[in-house]
C-alpha cells in the first residue's frame, strides 16, 4: 500500500539546482486530503467528521499550537537529524506549532516509506507526525519527508528534493513551509532571507554594515566592509538586489547593489540627499526621497529602465518613508505636512491629494504595505514609548503589537503573518532584532553575531 | 552667484583635500601660507585664547563655537543659536578662504528616515541663517547624519539635547 508513485512536480531552482517531486501514497482517500480553505473549513467539518484532518486556522485570536512530532530524518551520516531539527526549529518559531520532546516517542521510525504505527503516535497526543529519509545520489543530497495526520491515519503531503550538500539548510526550510502550508492553508515564510545594517562600535561612532542571512538567524554574510555608513536596506521582488542608502564620500545617497557580483551603482543623478528607498512590487521602479534645496522632503519614483525620474510629492514638508500597495497602484508614506508625522496613502501615480488615513494619539511612521494588502504596519511614538502597529489602508482597526522604549521599522515577512523590527533598549548597548506575529504573539529575538536593525524580508525564495 | 548643490558636491573632495592639506601644514610649521590664511593673527586679538591659533579650525572651535543646539522635532534657529551663527559669520568673513560643511542632526527619539531629514532641515535653516548675515551661499555645503552620530549618549534629556545639534565644519564633513 505504501509505494511511491511517479514523479508529479517538477521545479527547478535557477541559483541552486533544486529539483523537487511530490511523493504520495497509492491509496483511495488522496482526494480528500486536498488542503481545506479556511472559510468552509467548518462545513467539510461538519459533513465528513470521520475525516477531519488537522488543521490550524490562524486567523484566530488565540492559537493553541499543534502538537506535531518530527523524527530524525533517517540518513547514514547524521544530516537528516540536522535537517528536522532546522524543520522543527521553524515550526516551533512560528508559534502555531508545539513540537513534541523525541523521548516521548514510542515508535522508532525505520522505514520511511512505510505507514507509521499511528496509534503509538496518537497516545503521546501527536496530531501530525513527519518522518523523512536523506541519502546521497551521486554526489547530489536528496531528501524526502511525508505528514501523516495521526488521527485519521493517513498522509497528508510528501515531496522529495534533489540538490546539493551545502543547501541542506534550504531544503529544510522548504520542508517546514510545505508543512505549514499544508496545515494551515497559508503559503509559508521558512524559506527566506532578510538583509540588515549589522552593528559594531561605539554608539558615537558606529561602524555600520550590510548583511543578509536565513530568516531564522543562520548563514550571516556582510554584503559591505563597514568604510562606508550605510542604512534601510530593502530587497528587490525580482532580482537578487537591494536598494539601500550609502554615505559614501560624505554624499548620503540612495544606491543599488547586486547581491552576487556586489556591484554597487548610484540610484539617479539628484542634487540633494536622497533616502528611504523602496522597490515597487513589480521591482522596475525605486521609490525614495529626495532632500529638497530648502531642507524638506519629497518623494519621487525612477524607473530603472529608463532612468525617468517623476516627483511624487511637492509639499513644504517632510515626505519620507514611501511603501507600494502590493498591487502598484497606490503609496503609503509619512509626512509630517500637518504638524507631526502622520500617515498618508496617495495614488501611484502622485500628484494629486494624499488621504491621512492615521488619527491615533502620537506620531505614525515607517509604513510598510503587508504582501497580502489587507493591512499597513508601522512605528508609532506616543507617551515616550515607541510601538510597532497595523492598521487597515483606511486607517481603521488599529492594533499595537509590541510596546517599549524603542520599537522601530517593520518589515513583512512574505506571508504577511509575520513582522521583523528592530529593538533599541535603553542603556548604551545596540539594537537587536525582533520578530513577532500578526495577532501580537510569539515575540522572538533574532540571535545575530553583533548588534542588529533596519531589518527587510525577501520574498519567498524561488 | 547661488550654486546648485550638484556643483557644489562635485568640488568637495578636491576642497576638503585642499583644507586638510593647509591644515595639517599649518599645525606642522605653525605658521600661515600665504595668501591662504591671514597672516595678521596677532591684531585680531585672539591668540591669547585657549592658546588657539587664530584663523585656525581650533581658534574656530574654541573662540566661536562650532555648534547650535535645537528644541524636540524643530529646526527653528534658537536665540542662543543665532548668537553662536553671527560669530561664526563674523569669523567667516575674517577668513574667507574656508569653505564649510554645515552637519545636521537628531536626537534617537525619532525614527531613522525622520530623523535624516530632519537634520537636513536643520542644517538648511542653519545654512540660510548664515547666509543672512553674510556668509556667501557657495561657501556652504549642507549634510544630515540624522540620529547616526550621536555624541552624548544616554537615555535622558540631558543628552539628547546635546545631540540635536548643527555642526559647522571647515573644510569639509567630519564623518564617515
Amino acid at each position: 500500500m505504501t509505494q511511491l508513485t511517479a514523479t508529479k512536480i517538477k521545479m527547478r531552482d535557477k541559483t541552486l539546482g533544486l529539483k523537487r517531486n511530490s511523493l504520495m501514497l497509492k491509496t483511495a482517500s488522496i482526494r480528500l486530503l486536498r488542503p481545506m480553505v479556511m472559510t468552509i473549513a467548518a462545513i467539510i467539518m461538519l459533513t465528513l467528521p470521520a475525516r477531519a484532518l488537522v488543521e490550524i486556522d490562524i486567523n484566530k485570536g488565540n492559537i493553541e499550537p499543534l502538537p506535531i512530532a518530527i523524527t530524525d530524518f533517517i540518513s547514514g551520516d547524521g544530516i537528516g537529524a540536522k535537517i528536522s531539527q532546522v524543520v522543527e526549529a521553524d515550526l516551533r518559531r512560528s508559534g502555531l506549532f508545539a513540537p513534541i520532546d523525541k523521548a516521548a516517542f514510542i515508535e522508532k521510525v525505520s522505514n520511511p516509506d512505510a505507514a507509521p504505527r499511528f496509534e503509538d503516535w496518537k497516545v503521546i497526543n501527536a496530531q501530525a507526525l513527519v518522518t523523512g529519509r536523506v541519502t546521497d545520489e551521486g554526489g547530489r543530497l536528496k531528501a524526502e519527508f511525508r505528514l501523516w495526520d495521526t488521527f485519521v491515519g493517513e498522509q497528508m503531503a510528501g515531496e522529495q528534493f534533489f540538490t546539493t550538500g551545502e543547501n541542506w539548510r534550504r531544503v529544510a526550510h522548504i520542508i517546514a513551509d510545505a508543512i505549514y502550508e499544508r496545515l494551515t492553508g497559508e503559503k509559508g515564510y521558512f524559506d527566506s532571507r532578510v538583509v540588515f545594517v549589522s552593528e559594531s562600535g561605539p554608539k558615537t561612532n558606529r561602524v555600520k554594515k550590510l548583511a543578509i542571512m536565513d530568516q531564522d538567524g543562520a548563514n550571516v554574510r556582510n554584503l559591505t566592509n563597514g568604510g562606508d555608513l550605510v542604512l534601510t536596506p530593502r530587497f528587490s521582488p525580482s532580482r537578487q538586489e537591494i536598494t539601500y542608502m550609502d554615505f559614501a564620500g560624505g554624499q548620503p545617497k540612495v544606491y543599488l547593489l547586486q547581491l552576487e557580483t556586489g556591484q554597487r551603482e548610484l540610484v539617479g543623478d539628484f542634487p540633494g540627499m536622497t533616502f528611504s528607498p523602496r522597490f515597487s512590487p513589480d521591482g522596475s521602479k525605486v521609490i525614495m526621497s529626495l532632500q529638497q534645496e530648502d531642507g524638506n522632503a519629497n518623494i519621487y519614483s525612477m524607473d530603472l529602465g529608463s532612468r525617468n525620474t517623476t516627483r511624487l510629492t511637492n509639499s513644504p514638508s517632510i515626505d519620507t518613508s514611501p511603501s507600494y500597495s502590493p498591487d502598484g497602484s497606490q503609496i503609503v508614506f509619512e509626512s509630517d505636512r500637518g504638524g507631526r508625522q502622520q500617515l498618508y496613502v496617495m495614488g501611484a501615480g502622485g500628484g494629486g491629494g494624499a488621504t491621512r488615513i492615521s488619527f491615533g494619539n502620537g506620531s505614525y511612521s515607517t509604513p510598510v504595505w503587508s504582501p497580502r494588502g489587507d493591512l499597513i504596519a508601522f512605528t508609532k511614538q506616543s507617551g515616550g514609548q515607541f510601538s510597532i502597529g497595523v492598521m487597515r489602508p483606511d486607517g481603521s482597526g488599529e492594533r499595537i503589537l509590541t510596546t517599549g522604549f524603542h520599537n522601530e521599522g517593520p518589515t513583512w515577512a512574505p506571508n504577511g503573518r509575520v513582522l521583523m523590527f528592530f529593538r533599541q533598549g535603553s542603556g548604551s548597548a545596540g539594537p537587536q532584532l525582533y520578530s513577532i506575529d500578526l495577532t501580537g504573539r510569539n515575540e522572538q529575538k533574532i540571535e545575530t553575531p553583533n548588534y542588529g536593525s533596519d531589518p527587510a524580508w525577501s520574498p519567498l525564495l524561488d | 552667484m547661488r550654486l546648485t548643490q550638484t556643483q557644489q558636491f562635485s568640488t568637495s573632495s578636491a576642497v576638503r583635500t585642499m583644507a586638510l592639506v593647509l591644515m595639517t601644514t599649518l599645525a606642522l610649521a605653525g605658521c600661515a601660507k600665504k595668501n591662504t590664511l591671514p597672516n595678521n593673527a596677532g591684531d585680531l586679538g585672539l591668540g591669547a585664547n585657549g592658546g588657539a591659533q587664530p584663523g585656525t579650525t581650533q581658534d574656530f572651535t574654541v573662540n566661536v563655537g562650532d555648534r547650535i543646539f535645537f528644541d524636540t522635532d524643530s529646526s527653528s534657529i534658537r536665540g542662543d543659536a543665532q548668537q553662536t551663527l553671527a560669530r561664526q559669520a563674523q569669523w567667516l568673513g575674517r577668513y574667507p578662504n574656508y569653505q564649510i560643511t554645515v552637519e545636521g542632526h537628531a536626537d534617537e527619539r525619532g525614527t531613522r528616515e525622520y530623523n535624516l531629514a530632519l537634520g537636513a532641515r536643520r542644517a538648511a535653516a542653519t545654512r540660510d541663517y548664515l547666509v543672512s548675515q553674510g556668509v556667501a551661499r557657495n561657501r556652504i555645503k549642507t549634510l544630515s547624519f540624522g540620529k547616526e552620530r550621536p555624541v552624548a549618549v544616554c537615555d535622558d534629556i540631558s543628552c539628547w539635547s546635546q545631540n540635536r545639534r548643527a555642526v559647522t565644519n571647515l573644510g569639509g564633513p567630519s564623518g564617515t
